[in-house]
């Protein structure tokens, strides 16, 4: 298996995927606080035309919460470009047959499935950490990131989902034939749950929930409140690692 | 000890039946030329020896272990090239053999021992990137994959279709020095390459084995010779079908005698008449006769 995980990693620089998302995921964290920084700055500049048009605008104060609020806006987005630069990573194989001659020289289905998760979840969690820290770090440096309660915890509940989403990808994988159909059902499967979890019953569950790491940071939740949905979203996640497996043995190459 | 061993293996592709009843078996150090048309089934039998595809019916062995769908272990034996291999562009062959040796598990030491004897034997570049490489280039790296782990039965499928003619020759002196170790069946359409290196061959024809054996028996069987006479003038032609209505007329001035049994009253009849002939010569079925006698045209 660890031939095939460093055939990942060649894979994801010799292409170029890894740096783009470097990239993405650098220049997100970036983003946040220089976002919030830039602000008041840039109502300053309107103000002079809003005044203009009769519209008081009074002066921002910008925190840590403001950059935290950037950071849960952006980080959807970071997720979705991850999942639309990775959708390939089985379906590319299937199309070239690059899976053929690995396939018959007896390496287990099994690992090419383990190492490709490994390797997708890896790959989502340190890109994750970069966004984060770089945020965490100018949050630290610029204001004080003290009046942002639990947000270890709200940053763990994202991270969650992201793996969650990633997982079920996968899974779409070892059935789809072409990357869009693995976006489609991953898509749909995504915006299901969401719209879900609109409903109070099933919204207290849902994965959907993990991402409104700012009402954590408000203090309008706590810790507790996202329990049942970390426990309904791992299961879920269990499930779609487990079921890939019996999937891709069955999956014509 | 037979090598490979299928035993009435069905397989259709929903109402369209491409394997009706196939069975053979591949005797150990031989290479088994596995013929037929393009379209007759030779690729889907390849596939479910490999595990690729499931058959419908039957029961495929290869080294006396059977072969399931999906993960078999039986593959571990085996070294497969397919008829259109592709590997991962952004590597090396040296890279690429090395992820090779590093899924069969192989010692690093011989890995580097193998590709290095490989990538001379069938005369790649090392550090070139395998994107820019011809067809006849991957067919060549498909090879050294193919035998890098020193395989039992080693798989082709169609291997000399996309060479040139130096590089098929090539090929099969590599196929004929693999026989030492190792068990090759490849599927071809190219009857001269079977008469070249193979000891044994089936015919697949609409689904069927429709002929089977050693190259030398299956010959032999079917040894149906002729003797053909080219005369000099048109109007002999005419005057020795006159006299030996048997005689079937080839070509322009040639004649075909099917049974030899009239050939001395043929050649008494052409000395008292003094007819002039160009050549007797005569004539041996070929292999490629042979192949369309048997699939019917």
């Amino acid at each position: 298996m660890t031939a095939f995980l460093k055939k990942e990693w060649t894979e994801s620089v010799r292409t170029g995927r890894l740096w783009v998302l470097v990239f993405i995921f650098a220049l997100f964290g970036i983003m946040n606080p220089a976002i919030a920084k830039l602000t008041p700055w840039m109502m300053e500049i309107m103000g002079e035309q809003f005044a203009e048009a009769g519209i008081v605008a009074d002066a921002v104060t910008v925190d840590a919460m403001t950059s935290w609020t950037q950071f849960y806006k952006n980080i959807p987005l970071a997720l979705i470009l991850f999942v639309l630069l990775n959708s390939g990573s089985f379906t590319v194989e299937y199309q070239k047959g690059t899976l053929i001659p690995v396939v018959t020289k007896g390496l287990s289905r099994r690992k090419i499935v383990a190492a490709k998760t490994l390797m997708l979840f890896g790959s989502w969690t340190a890109l994750y950490l970069l966004c984060l820290g770089i945020t965490y770090g100018y949050n630290e440096y610029f204001w004080d990131n003290g009046i942002a309660s639990f947000w270890l915890f709200g940053a763990l509940g994202f991270w969650l989902f992201g793996l969650w989403v990633i997982g079920w990808m996968i899974f779409f994988s070892t059935l789809a034939g072409s990357s869009i159909q693995v976006l489609f059902a991953t898509g749909i499967l995504t915006l299901g749950m969401y719209l879900l979890g609109l409903f109070p019953v099933l919204g207290r569950i849902f994965p959907a929930r993990l991402m409104s790491g700012m009402s954590l940071l408000r203090g309008a939740e706590r810790p507790e409140d996202l329990y049942g949905s970390i426990l309904f979203t791992c299961l879920m996640l269990l499930f779609s690692i487990l079921a890939s497996f019996p999937c891709f043995d069955r999956k014509k190459l | 000890m037979d090598m490979l061993t299928l035993s009435h293996v069905k397989k259709c592709f929903g109402e369209n039946p491409v394997l009706k009843d196939v069975s053979l078996s591949v005797p150990e150090h031989t290479i088994f030329g596995f013929v037929g048309k393009n379209g007759a089934g030779k690729t889907t039998t390849m596939k479910l020896i490999l595990g690729l595809l499931a058959p419908d019916e039957g029961e495929i062995l290869v080294d006396g272990l059977p072969v399931r769908y999906g993960d078999t272990a039986t593959n571990r034996l085996i070294g497969y090239l397919p008829d259109v291999p592709e590997f991962y562009s952004y590597m090396t062959p040296v890279e690429y053999l090395t992820f090779c040796g590093g899924i069969t598990g192989m010692e690093k030491r011989e890995i580097q021992k193998r590709q290095e004897e490989l990538l001379a034997l069938v005369g790649l570049e090392k550090n070139r990137r395998i994107k820019g490489f011809s067809r006849g280039m991957k067919q060549r790296l498909g090879i050294a994959q193919a035998l890098l782990h020193r395989p039992k039965l080693l798989i082709c499928d169609e291997p000399t279709s996309a060479l040139d003619p130096v590089g098929r020759k090539e090929l099969l002196d590599i196929l004929v020095a693999a026989k030492e170790k190792t068990t090759v069946l490849f599927s071809t359409h190219i009857l001269s390459d079977v008469e070249h290196i193979c000891d044994e061959l089936a015919v697949l024809h609409e689904g069927k084995i429709v002929l089977q054996g050693a190259l030398e028996e299956v010959r032999n069987a079917r040894r149906e010779t002729a003797m053909e006479l080219e005369v000099e003038r048109q109007e002999d032609v005419a005057l020795l079908l006159a006299e030996f209505p048997f005689l079937q007329p080839v070509g322009r001035n040639g004649l075909l005698l099917r049974d030899e049994i009239h050939l001395p009253e043929l050649l008494f009849f052409i000395a008292r008449r003094k007819l002039s002939f160009l050549r007797m010569e005569r004539q041996e079925a070929t292999l490629e006769d042979l192949f369309l006698e048997v699939i019917g045209e």
